[in-house]
């Protein structure tokens, strides 16, 4: 894990410089023009939060029914880092509507949906700051239950009328604007490898947490 | 007598002035959206600029809070281990 943490990181920095080239040359969409561009990190925004949340959630079933430490720690970092994209997808979001819709929010089934699981993994944190002992197993169950409403704030958009676009949009991007297909998925790659970058040197907090916890219980013994 | 005549007039008067009332004047007619001063209308550049300033911020943000923290127990792990060694001293 240590000996990929400085290629990954070399790799990322070269694809975060490339991308403002790649969305710069990507054509405009036609009626929303110049604000669509907020696109092509919002989404890949989204779907960092996805693998987080999978991973938060993973992690979270394994401590709760397996009490593997190592696996709540993971599932610690993991929702934090949730939080943080969760946060630039909404704030986007919100950005992107402001001059697509008119409003800066919309209390449909996409956004109200999305803003409930950014607030489930909020608080999920705030239940292990502050929650005190045993606060970790309750926060697991946050964490799988976040985890299972991630799927509804994926399909909301198909299942009920909302302003947001559908999911076919991104399924049709390939055959209607290859250049935007190529653009949104090379920002995706991007932004998976910088949270897997985030996501590692949070779990490497939370183990060095652990081992300073250790050290004092190993002092006072 | 006087008070149905009275009603007639005022109505053939109210409706006289209905039908024969021109729709109000624009005072210079509509202006085209094109030709608006830059300041009324909605430029999506800041809307772009503000979202990938935003992505910039939070995660320049983040990133500091997780070394800061992460500094913040390796002094804490160094302090522990400099107490230790001075006790077994």
């Amino acid at each position: 894990m240590k000996k990929l943490f400085v290629p990954v990181l070399a790799i990322t920095a070269l694809m975060f410089a490339y991308s403002p080239i790649a969305i710069a040359g990507a054509p405009y969409e036609s009626t929303m023009k110049l604000v669509q561009k907020i696109f092509y990190y919002h989404f890949p925004a989204w779907m960092a939060l996805t693998v987080s949340v999978t991973v938060c959630t993973v992690a979270s079933a394994l401590y709760l029914f397996r009490g593997s430490a190592r696996a709540d720690r993971i599932a610690a970092a993991a929702a934090e880092v949730t939080v943080v994209f969760g946060l630039f997808g909404l704030v986007s979001g919100s950005l992107w509507g402001r001059k697509a819709w008119g409003v800066w929010w919309q209390w449909d089934a996409r956004l109200t949906m999305a803003f409930l699981l950014e607030l489930i993994f909020f608080g999920y944190i705030l239940v292990r700051k502050y929650g005190g002992p045993g606060s970790e197993k309750l926060a697991a169950a946050m964490g799988i239950f976040g985890g299972a409403t991630a799927p509804f704030v994926y399909k909301s958009v198909d299942w009920w009328r909302t302003v947001h676009p559908k999911t076919t949009v991104m399924s049709t991007l390939g055959q209607t604007s290859p250049e935007m297909w190529y653009v949104v998925w090379f920002c995706t790659v991007t932004i998976w490898l910088f949270m897997g970058l985030l996501l590692a040197a949070r779990i490497r907090l939370e183990e060095q947490r652990a081992a300073l916890d250790q050290l004092y219980l190993a002092a006072e013994e | 007598m006087i008070r149905r005549t009275w009603i007639a007039l005022v109505s053939f008067v109210l409706l006289g002035a209905t039908a024969f009332a021109q729709p109000p004047q624009s005072p210079d007619g509509f202006v085209p959206l094109s030709s608006l001063p830059p300041g009324e209308e909605l430029p999506a550049a800041r809307f772009v600029i503000g979202a990938y300033a935003f992505f910039l911020v939070l995660m320049l943000f983040y990133l500091w809070t997780i070394w800061n923290r992460l500094s913040k127990v390796e002094k804490d792990m160094q302090e522990l281990a400099r107490r230790q060694g001075g006790a077994a001293r």
